[in-house]
């Protein structure tokens, strides 16, 4: 069984996830934020269970809806709202924005604006990995969207034949952009793919983020065994459109208001209160723990400099 | 060393353009322990053009690795393992090919450094080779060197000699970015000066492979050798040509070609690939804005046919540029009939 400390820190990962979609979602309805942005709200229980189950040298390689795995492998909140703001201070220095954000030092080498663009470069992360026997391993995160995507049967694929200690973890939020799963697959579960390949592969509520660490960990341990790849289809749903400015009218009210209960925050919170391992109050504290750092870093970013022209000039010289 | 080693380097040592790719694979593994290959055919069998043989004997099968036909994928494959500290070589059989990885070369490694403001460097080498001339037809004869110096973020190499292959080809290794490295498959078997001493060529160093007075003839790749035959004949008419070959298109070094561009105050330049925006228009261009006033004719473009190129042996001749065609081109700046 889960302890307390451990609940509480996937309770205020999970948070700080759901707040930093949420109060970006508002500065970009201020103009504060350009572009595109792809929150992960809903999905939040994968990326905190996926990287609770990894260590701080193992990593991780993203996708166009990043934010969540990138708080979750460690990310500074501070640089990562300088950075969907464009500035400086940002992971990019203002170049890559929402989309791109990778963060080298926690082992995240990044988001991608490609769907299905990362998934083979975690595949050469892993193969990097077995030549240079590091004993790490690599967590590949991509969309049902992105399975549908050649690169992703031939990475599985690549992996397999080399046996490569990547965990495959498929984010099934059941729409490419608004085409429902059901209409672009027979098999809408999708971890049936993996059998082809003679790929370990398992179906994954990704909404409750205990089973999904527990698979990960289990994941992991094949990986570093030297029996990779493994295949995690997770289930989940996206709270909202594909980006910012798109409704989702296209969603069913069914599904809707099922994903409305079973969503990670209010699962994750079952396990904390059974038993009584932890009160209301356990939860108002780390709540208003996360949000006092929000705003700081949402005010650090705003006081950030825009990134200097002088100094982008200089680099176009060097191309 | 052995004895034949010795004797070799002493004397002018000739090998052939791919023993010498060869040689410079050879040298960087030796040299690094974070090179390795990847590819298709490339271990067991030692490549297509035989560029990789007794690599897989020497290294061994975690160094020298056989890949799928899955070229979108282990080109990415390169793109992380370079991102994560490893020296990649990665190969791909056809620059025709290279389509089926265009996301991953252009999206990805070419922007990998940018996107990450810095921090994140890809050095990988993707080793291919274009061109025509064989009867391969219309998918394994292109030059598509155009599309990848469009490309910010790429370093783009065509050495046209065994020497500048193997002196380029280590610079490429030993590269912090992603560099397309453009072999050409008439090359392979022709002959040139290598010393035995290992050396390395810097990218953005033209060539001047002949000097000359009344023309500035541009050329990299499988033109060179024509551009020199061509220059030879013309010399027997009294047309001294300067054939300048750039070496690397990213980076060009524009100093070279302007110099000589001043001397001669004649441009021809000669591509393999189709005109319609190819590399030799915009060298044109530069030309023309840095060196307008010292131009005593319209810079003359010679390249190849807007059209893919044809099964049929006359047919593809006829598509691109032959000897007689840059004799042609270069009388013509000249105003000699």
């Amino acid at each position: 069984m889960a302890s307390k400390e451990f609940l509480q820190d996937l309770y205020r990962t999970l948070y700080t996830i759901r707040v930093f979609e949420t109060r970006c979602i508002q500065l970009y309805r201020q103009g504060l934020i350009k572009g595109y942005f792809h929150p992960y709200l809903g999905e939040e229980a994968i990326a905190t269970g996926v990287c609770a189950a990894l260590g701080k040298d193992d990593l991780i390689i993203s996708t166009h809806r990043g934010h969540g795995h990138c708080i979750a492998k460690g990310a500074d909140l501070k640089r990562m709202v300088a950075e969907v703001l464009g500035r400086e201070t940002g992971y990019c220095h203002g170049r890559g924005g929402s989309m791109h954000i990778a963060d080298l030092d926690t082992g995240n080498l990044g988001a991608n604006g490609i769907v299905g663009g990362g998934i083979p470069i975690g595949v050469g992360a892993a193969l990097s990995i077995s030549l240079r026997e590091t004993g790490q391993v690599i967590a590949i995160f991509f969309s049902d969207g992105a399975s549908n995507n050649g690169v992703f049967a031939e990475s599985l694929n690549l992996a397999a034949i080399w046996n490569l200690p990547a965990i495959f973890v498929l984010e099934n939020n059941q729409y490419a952009v608004s085409t429902p799963i059901e209409e672009s697959s027979r098999d809408p579960d999708l971890f049936g793919r993996g059998k082809g390949y003679k790929v370990e592969s398992w179906p994954v509520d990704g909404n409750d983020v205990l089973v999904v660490h527990e698979r990960t960990v289990k994941a992991a341990a094949l990986c570093r065994a030297g029996k990779g790849p493994v295949l995690m289809c997770c289930k989940t749903y996206r709270q909202g459109g594909h980006h910012v400015n798109d409704p989702g009218l296209y969603m069913t009210k069914e599904r809707l208001e099922y994903y409305s209960t079973h969503e990670p925050l209010t699962l994750c919170k079952e396990h904390m209160y059974r038993g009584g391992l932890c009160s209301e109050a356990d939860i108002e504290r780390i709540e208003k723990d996360v949000e006092q750092r929000m705003e700081e870093a949402i005010e650090y970013a705003k006081s950030s400099p825009e990134p200097s022209v002088e100094a982008f000039l200089a680099e176009v010289e060097q191309n | 060393m052995t004895a034949e080693q010795e004797t070799s380097s002493c004397e002018e040592r000739v090998i052939m353009y791919r023993e010498a790719l060869n040689e410079a694979l050879r040298e960087e593994m030796e040299r690094d322990s974070t090179v390795f290959l990847m590819g298709e055919g490339i271990a067991q069998r030692g490549g297509s053009y035989k560029v990789t043989v007794g690599l897989l004997d020497a290294f061994g099968p975690r160094r020298v690795i056989d890949t799928p036909i899955s070229e979108a994928s282990f080109t990415s494959c390169g793109v992380g393992a370079a991102a994560t500290g490893m020296r990649p070589v990665v190969e791909i059989l056809f620059i025709d090919f290279t389509s089926l990885a265009i996301d991953q070369i252009v999206n990805q490694a070419a922007k990998y450094r940018f996107m990450t403001g810095g921090r994140g460097r890809v050095p990988m080498v993707l080793r291919t080779q274009g061109g025509s001339g064989n009867g391969l037809a219309a998918q394994h004869s292109q030059s598509l060197e155009a599309w990848y110096y469009h490309v910010p973020g790429l370093k783009v190499v065509m050495p046209a000699t065994a020497y500048d292959a193997k002196g380029l080809l280590k610079s490429a290794i030993r590269d912090d970015d992603p560099v397309i490295f453009i072999e050409h498959k008439l090359l392979y078997m022709s002959k040139g000066h290598v010393p035995a001493e290992g050396y390395t060529i810097p990218f953005g160093q033209a060539d001047v492979k002949r000097t000359g007075k009344d023309v500035t003839l541009v050329a990299w790749s499988g033109m060179v050798p024509r551009a020199l035959a061509a220059a030879e004949s013309l010399a027997a008419e009294g047309i001294d040509v300067e054939v300048v070959d750039p070496r690397t298109l990213v980076p060009l070094d524009k100093e070279t070609i302007l110099a000589s561009v001043r001397k001669t105050e004649h441009v021809v330049i000669v591509q393999e690939a189709v005109r319609r925006g190819g590399v030799a228009s915009d060298i044109c261009s530069i030309i023309q804005e840095e060196a307008f006033d010292y131009l005593n004719a319209p810079i003359r473009v010679l390249a190849g046919k807007n059209t893919p190129i044809p099964f049929n042996l006359n047919l593809e001749r006829l598509c691109v540029p032959q000897e007689q065609d840059i004799i042609q081109a270069v009388k013509q700046v000249r105003y000699v009939q």
